[in-house]
């Protein structure tokens, strides 16, 4: 259920999750505007007869992790990689070949080599 | 008299094939037709690619003629949906790439390739691998081959039921939070989940990529050892792929069980376990002591925690690799769209399925602003606390063992709408995804005539004591032969 208010590049710009609560509170539940919210930012457009099931099952959800405000995590580390280790970089050096027609074959619509999506510029 | 091709293991084909006892050709054919004679009623397979398979088996043949060909030459396997075959369709379970034929191969389908193995076909699967019952493929679930009426488990269910009802002698599965083991261990078959970064994730379609990792499904451990030296190593092409060195996995399959120190979960016996479930892996444990290994109970005071550590990591990340998929350079794409916001969410609205925007809605919402500290970073160090708990128990223990599965298979549509329950599937397994550690599923009993699993987790690169753990319990018992009635 993409609110169709305004663009999208706007949209993008204004958007959040409102907070019904104090940051430091975990939030109880969700409400069908929170949802909406959700959902635009995630790009996701939900029919209407999954909308209020999406609110139900999404409220549950958030609410089974809440348990995890019990924890005690107090000058606890959070986890960057679960055998603690950094990051690899690669060389610097050109290694794939350009196959944009082999990849374009699976697009959904293109011409000249480009992608086609609806005009954004006026 | 040998048993017939279907019953055979992969290491008994392997033997088969080397002596001249029959050929890949034959043997591909007998598999292929199992396949057309019962796939219709598992729903285990979404695309069979029976003439590639026929070809690559006649090119085995061939070169075991020459004196050529790989550790698996000639040997038919199943690749989990979720890999990237080149030219052939890649559907990941999900209406999204209902068309998408992948341009190129995964690593560890070139890597199996390379060895010789003849691929029979793609296996249905959760979509995106977001599923413990295979419920939630787009191609519809996958029959349990014990019963029909019940789930194989999930994600990675077809994979599961195609080696149970012996339509392949085994199968590629992936493990985000269990796929691999909580199916194998509800259908009877092995299930191994290597350590996080030894198998390459490269051209696996991502789910969540600080927990996602290959493995195989399988008749017997020892199979697993053989399909895990060929798909495990460093790949370039993976950015969380860890050079460490490769074993022979099939020297663990030499080693005693006498001596191995087994750690036993307190927490995993606990009130969430059914009782005859607990009861066949307390009997299986009892053989293992029985045998020379030594139980020590072991406490892990942060473990009831690993699920709703795993329901905010795991959808924060799939909501950040699913954001590739915009109607634009592949995978379903809306019609008529009114502008570029429109095509997305159309796109993605029409081309997921409900599980799927249900954990990308999470995903985004514990990471979006305001959130992510209460969420996100706080199941990150969660997950820390998690990791000290099996990193401590490892300093007193080679391998803990417990059950995969609080229960035996389910049946279609029991847990379906409650996505709690369903998720509790995963109570066992999640937390060595959270740690990176590898772990393992081998049938240890029956309860009401559905399979039940023994898991098995290591320390990190510690897969040689799983498989040895496994391996031995299956020489001690043979619940790994079992067969479903209709399959024999």
């Amino acid at each position: 259920m993409c609110a169709r208010a305004r663009t999208g590049v706007e949209r993008g710009r204004a958007e959040g999750v409102s907070h019904k609560k104090k940051q430091q509170e975990f939030p109880v539940s969700l409400d069908k505007d929170q949802v909406q919210q959700i959902a635009v930012l995630a790009r996701l457009r939900l029919a209407d007869d999954e909308f209020a099931e999406t609110v139900d099952k999404l409220s549950r959800i958030v609410d089974f992790v809440d348990q995890l405000s019990q924890a005690d995590t107090t000058d606890v580390v959070p986890m960057a990689h679960p055998l603690d280790v950094a990051q690899r970089l690669r060389a610097d050096a050109v290694t794939e070949p350009n196959e944009r027609d082999r990849f374009q074959e699976n697009a959904p619509s293109t011409q000249d080599g480009l992608y086609l999506v609806p005009k954004v510029i006026e | 008299m040998a048993r017939e091709l279907h019953q055979q293991t992969l290491t008994e084909l392997a033997a088969g094939l080397e002596s001249g006892d029959f050929s890949s050709v034959e043997l591909t054919e007998a598999l292929l037709a199992r396949v057309a004679d019962h796939d219709g009623a598992l729903n285990a397979f979404i695309t069979v690619t029976g003439e590639q398979a026929l070809a690559a088996a006649k090119a085995a043949d061939e070169a075991r003629a020459a004196g050529k060909g790989g550790v698996l030459n000639g040997l038919p396997l199943v690749h989990k949906d979720i890999f990237c075959t080149r030219d052939v369709l890649t559907t990941c379970g999900s209406r999204m790439l209902e068309n998408f034929v992948s341009p190129y191969n995964a690593t560890v389908v070139d890597k199996l390739a390379d060895a010789g193995a003849v691929v029979l076909g793609k296996t249905n699967m959760d979509e995106f691998a977001m599923g413990s019952s295979n419920e939630t493929s787009y191609y519809g679930p996958v029959k349990n081959p014990w019963h029909l009426d019940y789930s194989p488990g999930g994600s990675s269910g077809g994979s599961a039921a195609a080696v149970a009802a012996r339509l392949a002698p085994a199968a590629t599965g992936t493990d985000t939070g269990g796929s691999i083991r909580q199916p194998a261990a509800l259908t009877g078959t092995v299930g191994l989940k290597p350590t996080y970064g030894r198998v390459s994730r490269y051209g696996m379609i991502a789910f969540a990529s600080s927990l996602d990792q290959a493995g195989v499904i399988t008749r017997s451990s020892a199979d697993a050892a053989l399909l895990l030296g060929v798909m495990a190593g460093f790949d370039e092409r993976d950015s969380t792929s860890i050079d460490h060195p490769v074993p022979d996995y099939t020297t663990a399959l030499s080693q005693p069980v006498d001596g191995l120190r087994i750690g036993v979960v307190k927490q995993h016996f606990d009130a969430g376990l059914d009782e005859a479930t607990g009861k066949a892996v307390r009997e299986a444990l009892a053989v293992l002591e029985a045998n020379g290994a030594k139980l020590i109970d072991v406490d892990m005071p942060n473990i009831d925690l690993s699920v709703p550590t795993y329901y905010v990591v795991a959808p924060a990340e799939c909501s950040s690799n699913l954001s590739r998929f915009d109607g634009v350079r592949f995978g379903h794409r809306a019609d008529e769209p009114e502008d570029l916001f429109d095509l997305y969410c159309r796109s993605r609205g029409e081309g997921f399925g409900a599980e799927v925007k249900r954990r990308v809605m999470t995903g985004t919402y514990v990471l979006s602003a305001g959130y992510y500290d209460a969420y996100y970073l706080k199941a990150q160090q969660v997950r820390h606390l998690i990791a000290d708990d099996f990193h401590k128990a490892f300093e007193e223990v080679d391998v803990i063992a417990g059950p995969t599965s609080p229960t035996p298979a389910f049946r279609l549509g029991d847990k379906v709408d409650d996505p709690i329950t369903m998720y509790l599937n995963d109570i066992y397994t999640v937390g060595a995804n959270l740690a990176g550690l590898p772990g393992v599923s081998t049938p240890c009993g029956f309860v009401d005539g559905l399979p039940v699993g023994l898991h098995l987790v290591g320390p990190h690169w510690g897969e040689e004591a799983l498989i040895r753990c496994a391996h031995n319990y299956e020489q001690l018992t043979d619940w790994h032969f079992a067969c479903p009635e209709d399959y024999s």
